[in-house]
């Protein structure tokens, strides 16, 4: 029991002590906070790490302790402080637990004595009690003796009726070993008593000198008593002391002074202890007097002397008495007991028990047997030395195990704190330090890319020059190959440069109306070249061009070479193809060039991995796909643009929360959800790498990069952009059939919001290219409907009707009979090899049929292949080739020259950047400012080369004033560093200036008339500087300006921004 | 001497220029900007361009010259200074004036003063050099020849 009762203490006070040292703890460190704030104003911020652990369960301490870890200042102060703290503690409770012990073993102890004392007090009692009843009794006795003996004149009691009465009436004195009564006899009575007795009174003394033969004893042999003023015989005995019949009582020492004591007192009175005859015991003696009747309760001493009768006297055997006594109790054997006679203090007689003097706890009780003379006590001991205090030792030890424990963790937890301040305080270093290199970086990569840009621009200048000067074969291959070189450094730059900006969160979209149409098309006018190479590379064709330069100028130049060398024999199978859903919106809001930029990234891995089947580029609504999701999968296995199975693109979105969650998919009105879909029949992604695929510079082994080049990083850099236009990508990829990257885009619709942004003429340039075609009706043979599909979608963007058939007699039949005339037949460049005979038979009968028009012929071509049928078809007139990949532009301008003017069928050399630029640029009035006269006057040169109208300004005010409408200027090339007012400032003063002209005309304030009837006026203005930094470029952005180019002028560049504008 | 020895020496002449770096691709782009139509187009600019950068180094002599440099105008000149000569392609005079920029903006006089010396001593350089590329080309126009254009494409 006790021990589990120490347990749970422990328990209690461990509780209790951790509850207090938290306590403590709190107060000190709030304290050391409060002290430590006035000290440092600046608490660090660190701190997290260090409290994490720290007494979680007190959420004010744990505040408190917070706070304190912030303040790191005098972390070696605190240190040696806690130490100082840890030591007082383990010291203080020592001495507690010391105190505790103590007290707890004073607690037994008192315990102890009480038990004893009331042990002692108890048998006291009982004691006294029982010798109460028997000195009662032999009280009795003595009013029995006084009224039968001496009240009757013939006595009615001699000793052998004493004897019995005293022997049967025995158990009532259960302490008296033995009763008897001593008459008092004067000496002139004792003749006549003698006589009367038949035996003379003998005295006591020698019997006292010599008491020690209990065997041998014999009344006859004591002298007689001398002769004395009066005589006490024992006329009277009980049984077991009959010896003392005859005995003259007065004449034993003792007992003479008992008897003369009590016959004073009238009470009873006891003799000091003495050896018993015969048994040889320790005993006392009462004795009472007997009185003459009618002595009066108040006599005095010396009448109750005169009224003596005689004398009752009773033995007690105490030692047997208190041993039987004792022996009634319980727990007998725990304590032991002496009675003593104390009438004499400095010599007390014992009575009973043993005289081994225990210096041990003694309890004494006293004991009054009505004796007022006689002093008699009681002193108890315990038999057993006190057992050890188990209770007290257990208990402090068990406090000072655990405030050692305590202890200990506190010591640990301060070195672990101050272990994990020292970490954190090196991890801050590191971060500080890492932190530091990552600035530097970003920095390094600025500048360094700034830097390597410039002389890169002038040896990819160089190397173009050194192209047009008189090369043979091999030099020339060289000076390409260096430019590409060159090309892909700087593009790689610019790579390397997005992704810092991204890691640095520092990357922002654009809100600006764009043509995601206009943009694919860009971007595929863009890999067709790259494609061609590809072509070029697996056949071995040679060609004599950059295979860098975009745009259609390297496409029909190319096209041309092949067209009329007539040497090519091998098929280029891999095609490109751009689909958009017509649901998508003509003009959406959001960033082209991030758009375009992802769209680069995921075309550009699936043309480094493709060699043969088709890429295709999809663009749909989201809310098209969850329709068509069911109905998509039977389909596209076979029935893919090439005929190459493909994997599933629905698969790639399966996870997309778009398409999970098709609640929350209209989280406002007016955004646009666009899902992109790249489709490749490339070799696809290995399965073990596919889960890294978004990782940055991962790629699938490092033996890719040595066949394909590239970082690794583009769709690393896709995937963030995608992000950031709160869209998901993701990709399904088949090893040997094909991967499919599709990724969501959130535009926003340009109704609601287009007078906020500004409007790019965008517009123009498919509204240019469709009015000329628009109403034709167009017949597309392809037996292949994913294909047709997409050359439907260019036709139709040009405003042309489509039909789509499959074979030629249905052609031929739909061409005779159809309600309307058709202005055009596309040949699939498939359907054309494969029935040659079909062909003939389809051409002769083509002829034959005159509906007004014959209705021209196109052969859809996939580049390459075209020289062959070419071949075929030379003899056949009226036949156009357009190269494929379709492109909204290049379809327009190959319909234009056939359906213009037949001779013009083939597209001539001329159509370089320069040409173009002369094109776009005749007769624009364009406003040049810059403060500087030289770049002014070169400027002007340079545009003036290209036919514009060009009108010089110095001055930001100038450009203000100058193009404040109404004005005819078509654009504007701003120097942005300029005095007074710059570039920028000068943009953000005309923007505000057009949208007050704009607000004005819009509410019917302003005529219309007044503004040569233009409703929205929107200067293009271009920034001209030398800066190539894209923060640069987001300043212009940000002030209103339409793009810019860099100085000195690039005419790729030029063409490329004006052709934004003029088209 | 021979038209064609001229005309010889005006391209090795030019090709000098380029090899030793006093002139750039810039050059090459404003000489593609002169035809029929703008005949003395190149000696224009460059004219003009020796006209504004001698008023420029005038200026900022003085403005160097002052007990307190205003850099911010120190800057703005060799910032003009720079741009005219990057379009021109005067490539050591806008080099010289990167440099003296960096001095600029940590506004210190005497790297500003050295620069500003390198800067007049480009000048001159340039300023001689394009003098005689001119006086051989009116030689060669003199002489009824054609000027020999070094092709430039895009």
């Amino acid at each position: 029991m006790s021990l589990l009762h120490v347990f749970v203490f422990g328990l209690k006070v461990g509780l209790l002590l951790w509850v207090l040292c938290c306590w403590v703890a709190s107060m000190v460190s709030m304290n050391w906070f409060i002290n430590g704030e006035f000290k440092d104003a600046k608490p660090s911020i660190l701190g997290d790490t260090g409290s994490k652990m720290w007494f979680k369960f007190s959420n004010y301490s744990f505040r408190i302790h917070h706070q304190y870890y912030q303040y790191v200042g005098s972390k070696r102060i605190s240190k040696t402080w806690w130490r100082k703290l840890l030591f007082s503690w383990v010291i203080g409770w020592v001495l507690a637990s010391v105190l505790i012990f103590c007290y707890m073993s004073s607690q037994a102890t008192e315990k102890r004595k009480e038990t004893l004392a009331s042990m002692c007090d108890e048998r006291a009692r009982m004691l006294q009690d029982q010798f109460n009843i028997s000195m009662n009794h032999i009280q009795a006795i003595s009013i029995l003796i006084s009224t039968f003996h001496h009240g009757k004149n013939l006595s009615a009691i001699d000793q052998r009726t004493f004897a019995k009465y005293a022997e049967r009436t025995a158990f009532e004195r259960p302490l008296t070993s033995g009763v008897a009564y001593a008459v008092r006899v004067f000496h002139s009575e004792r003749e006549q008593f003698e006589k009367q007795q038949g035996w003379t009174i003998k005295r006591m003394d020698t019997l006292e000198q010599d008491p020690v033969h209990k065997d041998d004893y014999n009344p006859d042999l004591f002298d007689p008593s001398p002769i004395q003023e009066e005589y006490a015989p024992v006329i009277f005995a009980q049984d077991v002391v009959s010896h003392v019949v005859s005995i003259d009582m007065l004449s034993g020492k003792e007992d003479s002074k008992n008897v003369l004591r009590a016959r004073k007192s009238g009470k009873g009175v006891l003799t000091a202890p003495f050896r018993l005859l015969k048994t040889n015991r320790l005993g006392v003696i009462l004795t009472f007097a007997v009185y003459k009747r009618g002595l009066p309760s108040n006599a005095t001493p010396n009448e109750r002397i005169q009224a003596t009768d005689g004398y009752l006297g009773g033995v007690f055997d105490i030692e047997s008495l208190v041993k039987k006594l004792l022996q009634q109790l319980a727990s007998k054997q725990t304590i032991l007991v002496n009675v003593l006679d104390t009438t004499n203090q400095s010599y007390p007689i014992s009575m009973y028990g043993s005289n081994a003097s225990d210096d041990g706890l003694e309890h004494v009780s006293h004991l009054n047997f009505g004796d007022p003379f006689r002093k008699h006590e009681m002193r108890c001991r315990f038999k057993q030395k006190p057992p050890w205090p188990w209770l007290a030792i257990t208990t402090s030890i068990g406090i000072l195990v655990i405030v050692l424990l305590v202890g200990h963790i506190f010591n640990a937890t301060v070195n672990r704190i101050a272990m994990v301040e020292d970490d954190c305080h090196k991890m801050m270093k590191l971060k500080k330090q890492a932190e530091a290199a990552g600035v530097a970086k970003s920095q390094f990569l600025a500048t360094v890319s700034h830097e390597i840009r410039t002389p890169m621009n002038g040896v990819l200048g160089m190397l173009h020059m050194l192209m047009d000067t008189d090369l043979d074969v091999t030099q020339l291959d060289y000076v390409r190959t260096a430019q590409a070189s060159g090309k892909a450094l700087v593009a790689l730059i610019n790579e390397v440069l997005d992704q810092a900006k991204i890691e640095s969160g520092k990357l922002e979209l654009e809100e600006v109306q764009c043509d995601l149409r206009a943009v694919l098309d860009d971007v595929l006018s863009l890999f067709s070249g790259k494609v061609q190479d590809k072509g070029v590379e697996v056949i071995n064709l040679y060609h004599t061009d950059s295979p860098y330069l975009p745009g259609p100028f390297f496409l029909l130049s190319w096209t041309l070479h092949t067209v009329f060398s007539h040497e090519s024999k091998i098929y280029s199978i891999l095609q490109l193809a751009v689909y958009i859903s017509d649901q998508v919106p003509e003009v959406l809001i959001g960033d082209p060039g991030r758009f375009r930029q992802i769209i680069i990234n995921l075309m550009g891995n699936s043309i480094k991995f493709t060699e043969k089947g088709h890429i295709l580029v999809t663009v749909h609504l989201v809310e098209e796909m969850i329709g068509s999701i069911e109905g998509e999968t039977e389909s596209s296995s076979k029935n893919t643009l090439s005929g190459f199975p493909v994997a599933e693109r629905c698969q790639s979105w399966k996870e997309f929360r778009t398409f999970s969650q098709e609640g929350s998919m209209h989280p406002f009105s007016d955004s646009i959800n666009l899902i992109v879909s790249v489709e490749d029949t490339g070799e696809g992604i290995p399965l073990e790498a596919q889960s890294g695929v978004f990782t940055p510079f991962m790629q699938v082994d490092p033996s890719i990069y040595r066949t394909h080049g590239g970082t690794g990083i583009g769709l690393s850099i896709s995937k963030c952009l995608v992000n950031l236009m709160k869209g998901e990508i993701g990709f399904v990829s088949i090893p040997k059939i094909g991967s499919t990257f599709t990724f969501t885009a959130v535009f926003t619709s340009s109704s609601s919001s287009s007078k906020k942004y500004k409007i790019q003429k965008i517009n123009n340039r498919s509204n240019s290219v469709s009015t000329e075609f628009h109403g034709m009706r167009a017949l597309v043979m392809d037996h292949r409907p994913a294909r047709a599909k997409v050359a439907k979608y260019h036709l139709q963007r040009l405003g042309i009707h489509v039909e789509i058939v499959s074979k030629w007699e249905r052609g031929l039949f739909i061409i005779s009979k159809g309600v309307n005339a058709i202005n055009m037949v596309l040949i699939e460049q498939e359907v054309w090899d494969k029935g040659l005979n079909g062909s003939a038979h389809f051409f002769d009968n083509l002829n034959k049929i005159n509906r007004g028009t014959p209705p021209k012929v196109f052969l859809l071509s996939n580049s390459i292949s075209s020289s062959r049928a070419n071949t075929t078809i030379s003899s056949v007139c009226n036949l156009t080739v357009i190269p494929k990949p379709l492109r909204a532009t290049m379809l327009a301008a190959s319909l234009q020259r056939a359906m213009g003017d037949g001779n013009k069928g083939n597209p001539c050399n001329g159509e370089l950047p320069r040409a173009s630029l002369q094109n776009l640029l005749m007769g624009r009035k364009i406003l040049i400012v810059d403060d500087n006269n030289v770049n002014l006057k070169v400027a002007a040169g340079a545009l003036k080369k290209y036919g514009a109208d060009v009108v010089t300004a110095a001055r930001g005010i100038e450009a203000i004033e100058l193009l404040t409408p109404p004005h005819q200027f078509d654009a504007c090339f701003m120097d942005i560093q300029m005095p007074e007012i710059d570039g920028f400032e000068a943009t953000r003063r005309i923007r505000e200036i057009e949208q007050n002209i704009n607000d004005h005309i819009h509410f019917g304030e302003v005529s219309v008339e007044a503004y040569n009837n233009v409703s929205n006026w929107h200067v293009a203005i271009l920034a001209m500087t030398a800066d190539v930094i894209q923060a640069t470029h987001e300043e212009c952005v940000r002030c209103g300006m339409d793009g810019y180019v860099s100085k000195p002028y690039e005419a790729e560049q030029l063409y490329r921004e004006v052709s934004r504008f003029f088209q | 001497m021979e038209v064609v020895q001229i005309q010889r020496n005006l391209v090795d002449y030019t090709k000098s220029l380029f090899m030793e770096g006093f002139l750039d691709g810039q050059f090459l782009q404003l000489q593609q900007l002169q035809d029929e139509s703008n005949p003395d187009f190149v000696a224009e600019v460059v004219s003009l361009f020796f006209d504004d950068s001698q008023k420029l180094l005038n200026e900022l002599t003085i403005a160097l010259d002052q007990p307190i440099v205003d850099f911010k105008k120190v800057d703005a000149h060799v910032h003009q200074l720079k741009g005219s000569s990057s379009s021109i392609g005067a490539q050591k005079v806008k080099n010289a004036c990167i440099a003296f920029r960096n001095f600029c903006e940590v506004q210190n006089i005497e790297g500003c003063l050295t620069c500003l010396q390198q800067v007049k001593l480009e000048y001159y350089l340039a300023k001689n050099k394009f003098e005689t590329l001119f006086r051989l080309e009116q030689q060669i126009v003199a002489s009824g020849g054609s000027i020999p254009m070094i092709e430039m494409g895009f």
